[in-house]
């Protein structure tokens, strides 16, 4: 084994190769591994952040639903006692308008059957002096015997 | 398979598979004893042709990359980016922008030149001697010149970085003023302190050319069997996986290691 120029010639391509290498080849490779470690190290932190979030809004979410739940109830029980209320005064508007008609047929009937026998009177005192004027044509006066009539009259 | 029609012998065998293809400039193609100024033709080849194929392939990956959902291919290779990235950020305190690729070039190259290693010995230099290469030499890092070359440029790194960073004043005195700090302790300073720094790059490329030339000859000793060579060849390649692997891992860890020692004042 002896020493010879291939040394040399061995040393001078070592050192273009690392030149080339130093050139060319480390620092895209390094580069994109530095910049993936970065993009990584990012998407965790944004995922954990995200996380954070959801927690978060899943958190007001069920505020909101169970203000929500409590607010229905809420005017569930209103509307019943709306109902309630409704119904009730319904139900006094219609026995008020009951009893208001019933009333008024009453008073009705009432004056009906007023005006009738007022009528019946009218006309049995009218039968009646026509009658007695019948009878009583030919002797008596019909003026001196109107105060005999008009007490038979009321007496109808 | 040994060359130029010799008989074929175990010892003939193995020097025939431990020769490199090689041009000189004095003697042109496989001269013997060429002198400095010969190339091994096979090393160099097969060496620029993995690093080649290793920055082509995170080339046209980095290319495509994208920052969403990576591509399987992408996820592979930016699990080594990582892994360099890793390493360097571990070891090295500073603000270097060389420092990780020189780590991720010298990690995966080493690897691809070591893996040649787990391709059958006989296979390409068989291949290459039916088109009429009458050596070939498949793993780059068996070759002392390869990985010297790769350990001495780390070493000017070294030099560069500590001058850079400490001036040539404090590089002097790092060489001459440790461990002892006295200045009639300097001859004994600096013969320490030579040794540790030339330590640094013949350890580094010996430790790998070391490391896979045994390999390698015991992949060769054990091709030599014949069918035996089966239930052994087996073993002692999946064992060279883990080897394989450790060595790049080592070549890129000392580098670091040196680089960041270089950039720091004690």
């Amino acid at each position: 084994m002896n020493i010879n120029a291939t040394l040399i010639g061995q040393a001078i391509a070592f050192a273009i190769f690392v030149w080339f290498c130093m050139k060319y080849v480390w620092p895209p490779l390094l580069d994109a591994i530095e910049a993936r470690q970065k993009k990584i190290a990012d998407g965790l932190t944004q995922a954990e952040r995200a996380g954070k979030d959801l927690e978060l809004a899943q958190a007001k979410a069920a505020e909101k639903l169970k203000e929500a739940k409590a607010q229905a109830a809420e005017i569930i029980d209103q509307a019943n006692k709306r109902r309630t209320q409704i119904v009730e005064e319904a139900k006094n508007e219609g026995e008020a308008e009951r009893s208001k008609i019933i009333a008024q047929g009453e008073a009705e009937v009432e004056a009906e059957r007023n005006r009738a026998r007022e009528e019946l009177r009218q006309q049995v005192a009218t039968l009646a002096i026509a009658g007695a004027e019948k009878i009583i044509k030919r002797s008596i006066d019909k003026e001196a015997n109107s105060d005999i009539i008009d007490k038979l009259v009321a007496e109808l | 398979m040994a060359g130029q029609g010799e008989a074929l012998t175990s010892s003939s065998y193995i020097q025939h598979h431990l020769t490199n293809l090689t041009w000189s400039v004095d003697g042109g193609w496989n001269a013997h004893d060429a002198g400095f100024w010969t190339f091994h033709v096979d090393s160099l080849l097969i060496a620029v042709g993995l690093g080649v194929l290793f920055l082509w392939l995170f080339r046209s990956v980095a290319k495509r990359s994208t920052v969403g959902v990576p591509g399987k291919l992408q996820c592979f290779i930016e699990m080594v980016i990582d892994f360099v990235d890793e390493n360097v950020k571990d070891t090295f305190h500073g603000k270097n922008a060389l420092i990780a690729p020189l780590a991720l070039t010298i990690f995966v190259w080493v690897f691809l030149m070591n893996l040649m290693d787990l391709v059958p010995v006989d296979l390409l230099p068989h291949a290459a001697q039916t088109i009429g290469i009458p050596y070939l030499k498949v793993v780059p890092t068996t070759d002392l010149n390869v990985t010297l070359g790769m350990s001495l440029s780390v070493f000017a790194l070294i030099i560069y970085y500590t001058v850079k960073v400490k001036g040539v004043g404090g590089f002097v005195k790092e060489l001459t003023m440790q461990p002892f700090n006295h200045w009639a302790f300097i001859p004994v300073n600096f013969l320490l302190e030579a040794v540790t720094l030339l330590a640094k790059p013949v350890s580094l490329g010996l430790r790998l050319f070391g490391n896979l030339y045994a390999g390698e000859l015991i992949f060769i000793l054990i091709a030599l069997l014949g069918y035996w060579q089966l239930p052994l060849y087996f073993p002692w390649a999946v064992f060279h996986i883990l080897i394989i692997v450790l060595q790049a891992f080592i070549f890129m860890m000392l580098t670091i290691v040196y680089l960041s020692m270089a950039h720091e004042d004690h």
